[in-house]
């Protein structure tokens, strides 16, 4: 007997687990149902993305020439009503030869926000430098100081206006947001009755039979002889519709503070507001942030509102620019198209922005 | 040695005392309330005496006078007010009900895509949410309804599938069964055997829990509902008549038909709440935690059974309050119907103020009928959540 040695046959060597070809295996062919869900997209991609490449971008008319666009209509899009009317568009009813106004203050205001989205600017003195600038957009786009013509307020439209309602109503949103919180909170029953009442009431019902409050009802609530204009009507709507959302964001966040921080605070001997103010607000806030962020994302969505009590901000803007114009009409579809990606850019960038402070702020807690 | 005696209880009117700056605080802020509200309420009623603006709920018994496109339950332009407000309700409810029904559908799909191994799922669903939820509601209705309305062929030359059902710009008709005593039975069938369907399922629960024998819980139940509806269809005769829309000179005849309004309203709806849902669930799914599922896993229990019996159940506790937000504000944004003219609620109460001056009224049945929807919707929600809520000892 002699046993001859015969090993094994080797394994085979496992796939590959890098490069292009493995990354395929794993994420797009992985087992059948996964190969033949992918093959089915494709098939539907070359079936439809020609089309949709060939109208948007290959047989589309950039000129602003109507009769073009009129012999390309139902083969290439007319992106030709942007090149025409982009100024009425974004600018709405703003004197034309005044717009870089309304340009200027727009600037400003984004600007500010974005500079309000960084750390150094987490200072108490933010809310004044906000004050200032707001007043100093105000001032730029209504005029009648400093040589300015003056320009009211129905005159006002376009991006301009969706900004400023926004950014306008959520500052002033915000203090009130705080206090109603702290009221919720509160251990006196007759103030957290009337928050709570507040809140749910506000947050029970839709923005817009709050803005047809504001348009209907806000001139009877004045005294004789006082009127109000509709933008600030509009405007304390909003606010008062943003603090309700807002105050249960920042309740969220006063929630998430240990109870044992308010009584270090107390048997320190620090006062109700004092305690408020170094110890549980600081820390609050500081969490909140990315639910104030992502509650301005959707009070800029919900400016385009104010259009259906006929304040002209970049939905309505468009409406105004094409519906008097027959040439052009036809064609608000791209013109939908077109403030639908203003709209887009300006959000997913602040949802991506609140997700990176999301993480920065819990950097501590991650580590 | 006597216990110290304890210091007499004695009520302190002084400002140092917390209680009594409790009360006067919450004195001045009732007291200011009060008076905002008086001054308000007089500043109306001034302004009403000054302008001749008639007030009260009166005008709600008088005819309303003008027609309704779309309604559900019977109305003309005679019938009163209260009525018009009824049709723009039953709308309002219609849209919302359906929609939170197709948005919970589509939403827990996406949110559950984007963990699929294949990288294009996740994509297109890390797509779609993206897109949609950063263009405002409003826009995407009006851009429905825009497309419906100009890139629909006409009402008389429609696109047909099957020459069952239409859609042009008048609107997507499809067929309905005559309702007969056939279909009562059917329905009188589905009802009793869903009843039994349940029965079996507790009756395979218990069984379960006592012997360890695993009974099918889906599939039977499914079948006795199945067999029961046809059964009840057999039983009446099998009446198999359906109301078809054809094809006559210029429109559309027969059938049921959807208004262009309603499915611009409906689609603008679902896909944007979907958005939002499919986050909801995204993050429900994510919260629980990996160890749970190789748990699972190490137990013999199948993919599917882990998705079922471990990670919903765990998912759905974080899921439930956000979703139950979500279908609030679906309910709510209903009401931007008004802006391309499906008669909601909110339209038909702007058509009562322009025709009768009575803003306050209108507006105040309006937020009215969100308010009990909307607290209604949280009860029962929370009624829910209480229900799958952590069992604690």
């Amino acid at each position: 007997m002699n046993a001859v040695f015969t090993p094994v046959a080797a394994r085979p060597a496992p796939h590959s687990t890098r490069g292009p070809l493995a990354w395929l295996r794993r994420n797009l062919f992985s087992n059948w149902q996964s190969g033949a869900f992918t093959l089915a997209l494709l098939v539907l991609a070359v079936m439809y993305v020609p089309g949709m490449l060939h109208w948007a971008i290959f047989a589309s008319v950039t000129a602003a020439d109507a009769d073009a666009c009129q012999a390309a209509r139902g083969i290439g899009a007319c992106w030709g009503v942007v090149t025409e009317k982009h100024r009425l568009i974004i600018f709405g009813r703003y004197p034309f030869d005044q717009q870089w106004r309304p340009l200027v203050a727009t600037v400003l205001m984004m600007a500010l926000l974005m500079a309000s989205c960084t750390r150094p600017f987490w200072r108490p003195w933010l809310a004044a430098l906000w004050v200032v600038v707001l007043a100093a957009a105000f001032t730029l786009m209504s005029g009648g100081v400093l040589g300015l013509n003056k320009v009211t307020t129905d005159q006002w439209g376009g991006l301009p206006l969706t900004i400023m309602l926004s950014s306008l109503s959520i500052v002033m949103a915000f203090p009130i947001a705080v206090l109603v919180a702290m009221g919720r909170r509160s251990q006196m029953p007759a103030i957290r009755t009337f928050c709570t009442i507040y809140v749910e009431l506000i947050r029970g019902v839709p923005l817009i039979s709050v803005l047809f409050m504001a348009s209907f009802m806000f001139p009877l609530f004045m005294p004789q002889g006082f009127s109000i204009d509709v933008l600030v009507r509009v405007l304390a709507g909003i606010t008062l519709f943003a603090a309700a959302y807002l105050a249960e964001i920042v309740r969220g966040g006063l929630q998430a503070i240990p109870k044992g921080q308010v009584e270090a605070a107390q048997s320190l001997g620090l006062s109700y507001w004092k305690t408020q103010r170094k110890i549980v607000l600081p820390q609050a806030l500081a969490l909140v942030v990315p639910g104030i962020v992502n509650s301005f994302i959707s009070i800029f969505k919900d400016t385009s509102l104010v259009t259906i009590v006929s304040l002209y901000e970049l939905t309505g803007a468009l409406g105004l620019a094409l519906n008097s114009d027959a040439n052009w009409r036809p064609f608000k579809v791209e013109g939908y198209l077109f403030i639908t990606a203003i709209y887009f850019v300006f959000c997913f960038a602040m949802s991506r922005y609140s997700l990176w402070i999301e993480k920065q702020l819990n950097r501590s807690k991650n580590r | 040695m006597s216990a110290r005696q304890a210091p007499a209880r004695r009520r302190e009117w002084s400002w140092r005392s917390r209680s009594i700056r409790a009360l006067v605080y919450q004195l001045l802020a009732v007291g200011l309330i009060v008076l905002l509200v008086w001054f308000l309420a007089h500043n109306t009623a001034e302004n009403m005496r000054v302008r001749g603006i008639q007030s009260g709920f009166d005008f709600l018994l008088q005819p309303a006078g003008f027609d309704i496109g779309e309604v559900l339950i019977h109305y003309d332009a005679l019938d009163p007010y209260w009525r018009a407000f009824l049709v723009g309700l039953a709308n309002t409810l219609k849209v919302a009900l359906i929609g939170i029904v197709l948005t919970t559908l589509i939403g827990t799909a996406v949110g559950v895509g984007r963990f699929s191994s294949n990288a294009l799922v996740r994509g297109l669903c890390y797509g779609y949410v993206e897109l949609f939820r950063n263009v405002p509601i409003l826009l995407q209705l009006l851009l429905w309804y825009l497309l419906l309305t100009e890139w629909l062929p006409d009402a008389s030359e429609p696109i047909s599938a099957f020459g069952l059902v239409f859609l042009s710009k008048g609107g997507l008709t499809y067929p309905v069964p005559v309702w007969g005593v056939g279909q009562a039975a059917a329905l009188g069938g589905l009802l009793i055997g869903l009843a039994a369907a349940w029965a079996w399922r507790r009756h395979a629960r218990a069984q379960f829990e006592r012997t360890g024998r695993v009974r099918s819980m889906f599939w039977v139940p499914a079948a006795i509902v199945v067999v029961a509806a046809a059964l009840g269809w057999i039983v009446a005769g099998a009446p198999n008549e359906w109301n078809v829309p054809r094809l006559a000179d210029v429109i559309v005849e027969g059938g049921t038909a959807l208004t262009p309004e309603f499915i611009a309203v409906l689609l603008g709806l679902v896909l944007y709440t979907a958005a939002f849902v499919a986050e909801v669930v995204r993050s429900g799914i994510a919260s629980v935690p990996g160890g749970q599922s190789e748990a699972a896993g190490s137990l013999g229990l199948s993919p599917g059974q882990n998705m079922r019996l471990i990670v919903l159940p765990q998912a759905l506790r974080v899921i439930i309050p956000p979703m139950t937000n979500q279908f609030l504000n679906l309910t709510k944004n209903s009401s931007l119907a008004v802006a391309i003219g499906y008669p909601d609620v909110v339209s038909i109460s702007n058509t009562a103020i322009n025709q009768t001056g009575r803003a306050i009224e209108c507006i105040a049945i309006v937020m009215l009928i969100y308010l009990s929807t909307s607290l209604s919707t949280s009860g029962l929600m929370n009624w829910y959540n209480k229900r799958s809520a952590i069992k604690e000892r």
